[in-house]
């Protein structure tokens, strides 16, 4: 089933400028949240579905203010909570498109509780997880994804914070769709976010996305001309930097990167993004160095299908449906002892 | 046969291990008493450890009924009867027993090692050291294994029937009917024969002892209560206040959402909605307390009814949420069933200490209405009245109860739903201003000339798309907006609101049967039933004094300053050090007597009697001297 399904279709195409809204953005010049915003402004009108019926939801921190800009329903609510707060939005309301929008310090610092048993209990929603490995809007400390050793306000000696790796914590978190794009490729962008939508149960994207002002090229060397992105497509072989290097498995199970040149064919992964087993899917996230990034796989890691926790609640209540709710209501104040009493 | 003597009034209290099943002991006691028709207030009492080490005086469970032939309005101080199933028991509970009180006493655990257990030397039941109690010894536990001989039981499940033996002893004892406990053995053991014919057995056992044996030498009665006429059942406060929830949200026509965290004493109430789902309420168990307000405040901004139920250590961790909504201007129904604290405190033990958390527990101004329930099955009315207040006015509220209210029981006149008035969303569906450049916009936060409240939009609804936030907001609009002028506007409009509720809220009424009384009790919360019959007493003995109750601590009812300056001395019991006192004191510039007991139980009405009579005494003696 679709993620969208139950949700209202449009009569009439809408387009990007439906769905901007009349206040200025105000993120800093050259911040990639502006790219992320503008794909999906323009994804939105793809998905045909009625502008009233999406929700954004959003925590705290620069990628947070998102909501504003976007012409639906939103709520820019407190520190972390947004998945919480998306939960109950879904679970009221499976006519909604839900969307949560954090960044790495709102969702895996303070808010990786809510973060990881949103994952496990695959709520309808999408999580777009804006990592620009910094705290931005308080202006430039370590996150939770910054490496060991980053030097900032308040780690002038170096960090010595181990970082997460976003997407093995998702996929450890029994996540159902886990996938990683990049705000500088557009169309990239729009191709994962479109799949997000339509996957039913928790969706969850981590954008790398550069913060020019605490953070500058952060994800530089992925994006140079040796192109280090490693772009995983569903029943290809997973190869990347022009054909040069390919992704092989050893016989011990292990993956690694090898030379296409010095390998057979025949040994380069084939990626299965619907593999129920998330091992491989981990294996591949951990290519992505906790350190400098030499290089990321990109695309969609993990694509399985599972009840989502906000249909089975509404089925559970849907199927017990009293036909009189005024009558079964006072049947169960009434209980199952009640006596009378005259007025004595 | 023995005589038959009538009495107004009786309180018995079941005291034995927590794996006894003294809960349901008195459950079923209070029950068949419900069902008799007498007036009932209970007080279960239990340690937070579910089975702690047995034969322990901290492993010690009781369940205290008060019942009577008239009104009574709570569970009493001091039993008349006490039923000890272990000298544990016995141990823990006789200092509350008041001479001549009678104790019926289990004899099978009266060993020495057990006795050394709790610190006896000797055997109080052979030492003569209650000599001042009627005591009453019986081998319970032997006289059960004998009933249930033949049922194929072992030895310790046989004993087990020891609480059902005692039952039904005191079930003879006190003339209850015993049908409906008949009927209940058989439902909730249908799946188990053996155990249900032996916990009949030894029911009908005890029944049968107090019948034929001359232990006793004479057989009560207590009258039934006069009550207004109507169908009655028993209820606690968790499930009056599990049970108001549901009608004000069917009366609103929304959807109920409970999200919650399992927390003592708030736990039932979580239980008895999840099983609602036949009725449509949605509930939702959090990964943690935050989660859950958070859901909760989700679903209202979805356009459910967003509720959360906790106790204290969840109101702090849920107060970030709270401002939130206050900040939103959405509903949201917080319930606290408060406990002792702070930090961890007392799980299982009431306080009403977290008044001055509820009015003031956010950072920034951020006012909304707290109402407190008074009695167990008030927390109906208060949960009912807490949802049509945060929907009409978009705001959230603050609910207390307290562990006291919500274990207690009380028979409840079933409310007729029909004549409960109805609750209107007013959701906004068309567009209701214009912007800057003349367009026809919706403002979500225009609001209503009269209650202040905010247009609520909800998601699908056309043309009304809008966000909102916990940033400070444009008047009207609703923009962000740092502007200091309108930030102090809104300040004040979020003032404004909560005094808006005033006018939903009736004066304070007063019961000062003579007029002239000279001391005024002032009491909120739990602290009704002791209060009330305290005050009886009082006046018993020819003293004036004025009652007065707050269900409303904020707003307050807009005559409560006059109340309290026509007064000479305005007394406070609390269950904290002084917290309604403080903000009364504050803002009324009248000196309030403080009453302050923390012990983890009701205010004794005994001492509560006492020390009225003597702040009575003394202030008609300063006014006698004053008027010469």
């Amino acid at each position: 089933m679709s993620g969208l399904a139950g949700v209202p279709l449009s009569l009439e195409p809408l387009g990007k400028k439906d769905y901007t809204s009349d206040q200025e953005v105000r993120w800093c010049p050259g911040c990639g949240d502006y790219a992320v915003l503008s794909t999906f402004q323009s994804m939105m009108g793809t998905l045909g579905i009625k502008r009233e019926n999406t929700v954004i939801i959003s925590g705290i921190g620069c990628s947070s203010r998102f909501p504003y800009y976007v012409d639906t329903y939103g709520m820019h609510s407190i520190h972390g909570r947004a998945p919480a707060i998306a939960t109950g939005v879904a679970l009221a309301r499976p006519d909604l498109n839900v969307w949560v929008v954090t960044g790495d310090g709102d969702a895996l610092s303070i808010g990786g509780n809510h973060l990881i048993h949103t994952l496990r209990r695959n709520v309808n929603l999408t999580i777009l997880l804006f990592n620009n490995r910094i705290y931005g809007l308080t202006k430039g400390q370590y996150s939770p994804t910054s490496e060991l050793g980053k030097l900032t306000k308040s780690s002038p000696y170096g960090s010595v914070d181990t970082p997460f790796n976003p997407i093995t914590l998702a996929l450890g978190a029994e996540a159902t769709f886990v996938a990683r794009t990049i705000d500088s490729d557009r169309q990239h962008l729009t191709e994962v976010l479109t799949a997000a939508a339509e996957h039913r149960g928790t969706s969850l994207v981590e954008i790398y996305q550069n913060c020019p002002i605490f953070n500058d090229d952060a994800f530089s060397t992925l994006k140079g001309p040796e192109g280090l992105l490693i772009k995983l497509v569903h029943g290809e072989p997973i190869t990347f930097g022009a054909g040069e290097f390919a992704v092989v498995r050893g016989a011990d199970g292990d993956i690694s990167i090898a030379k296409t040149s010095e390998i057979d064919e025949s040994s380069i992964v084939v990626h299965d993004e619907t593999r129920e087993d998330p091992s491989l899917a981990f294996a591949l996230a951990r290519l992505t160095e906790p350190g400098i990034l030499r290089q990321a796989p990109v695309g969609i890691f993990r694509r399985v299908e599972r009840p989502s926790y906000d249909d089975l609640v509404r089925d559970q209540i849907a199927s017990l449906q009293p036909e009189d709710s005024e009558a079964a209501l006072a049947a169960v104040l009434a209980g199952p002892d009640t006596w009378e009493a005259d007025e004595r | 046969m023995a005589d038959q003597l009538s009495l107004d009034r009786v309180v018995i209290r079941f005291a034995g291990d927590s794996g006894d099943g003294m809960q349901l002991t008195g459950d079923r006691f209070t029950a068949e008493t419900a069902a008799f028709g007498n007036d009932i207030a209970t007080l279960p009492n239990f340690p937070a450890e579910i089975r702690a080490p047995q034969g322990t005086l901290h492993g010690v469970s009781s369940f205290q009924l008060h019942f009577a032939n008239f009104d009574i309005v709570t569970p009493g101080d001091r039993p008349d009867v006490l039923v000890a199933m272990n000298p544990a028991a016995l141990k823990a509970n006789l200092k509350d027993l008041p001479t001549g009180g009678v104790i019926i006493v289990d004899t099978a655990d009266f060993t020495p090692r057990n006795l050394k257990k709790v610190g006896w030397e000797s055997n109080p039941l052979e030492d003569g050291s209650l000599a001042n109690y009627s005591v009453h010894t019986l081998d319970l536990t032997g006289l059960a294994q004998g009933a249930v001989e033949g049922f194929g039981l072992g030895r310790k499940e046989a004993s087990r029937t020891k609480n059902m033996f005692a039952l039904g002893l005191l079930s003879w004892l006190y003339s209850r009917p015993i049908d409906g406990t008949l009927r209940f053995l058989s439902e909730k053991f249908a799946q188990a024969p053996d155990i249900r014919d032996a916990n009949i057995a030894a029911f009908k056992a005890g029944h049968a002892y107090g019948e034929t044996t001359e232990a006793f030498e004479v057989q009560y009665t207590v009258a039934p209560a006069p009550v207004p006429k109507g169908r009655y059942r028993q209820v606690s406060g968790n499930l009056a206040t599990a049970y108001g929830l549901m009608t004000g949200a069917h009366k609103a026509g929304l959807q109920l959402f409970l999200g919650s965290y399992p927390i003592t004493p708030a736990s039932d109430i979580l239980h008895e909605l999840s099983r609602r789902k036949d009725l449509g309420v949605m509930t939702f168990q959090a990964e943690d307390e935050i989660a859950a307000v958070g859901a909760a405040l989700g679903a209202s901004f979805a356009g459910s009814l967003g509720v959360t139920t906790t106790s204290g250590p969840g109101m702090s961790l849920k107060s970030e949420t709270i401002g939130l909504a206050v900040m939103t201007e959405l509903p949201l129904v917080v319930v606290n069933v408060q406990r002792s604290g702070p930090s961890t405190g007392m799980p299982t033990k009431t306080e009403q200490a977290d008044l001055l958390q509820a009015m003031y527990g956010r950072n920034g101004e951020s006012p909304l209405p707290v109402l407190a329930a008074k009695s167990s099955t008030d927390c109906f009315d208060t949960a009912l009245e807490a949802v049509r207040i945060a929907v009409k006015y978009r705001t959230p509220v603050i609910m207390l109860s307290d562990g006291y209210l919500a274990n207690g029981a009380e028979p409840w006149m079933l409310p007729d739903l029909s004549e409960i008035e109805p609750i209107e969303p007013g959701f906004a569906t068309e567009v209701n201003g214009t912007n800057a450049k003349g367009e026809d916009v919706f403002l979500p936060y225009k609001r209503d000339d009269d209650t202040l409240a905010r247009a609520w939009a909800i998601p699908g609804t056309p043309g009304l798309e809008h966000r909102i936030g916990g940033l400070e907001k444009a008047d009207g609009g609703g923009n962000i907006s740092y502007d200091p002028d309108n930030h102090e506007k809104m300040t004040l409009m979020r003032r404004a609101k909560l005094r808006a509720v005033v006018q939903d809220i009736p004066d304070l009424e007063v019961d000062d049967p003579t007029g002239d009384a000279k001391v005024l009790v002032l009491g909120w919360g739990s602290t009704y039933g002791p209060i009330t019959a305290a005050a009886r007493r009082v006046r018993l003995s020819g003293r004036k004094v004025a009652l007065a109750h707050l269900r409303h601590l904020n707003p307050m009812p807009d005559n409560l300053g006059d109340i309290l300056h026509s007064y000479d001395k305005v007394v406070v019991p609390e269950m904290n050090l002084g917290q309604l006192a403080v903000v009364l004191q504050a803002r009324h510039a009248k000196h309030i007597t403080r009453y302050s007991r923390v012990r983890g139980l009701p205010i004794s009405l005994t001492e509560l009697e006492v020390d009225l009579s003597a702040e009575i005494d003394a202030t008609e003696e300063e006014a006698a001297k004053e008027d010469n």
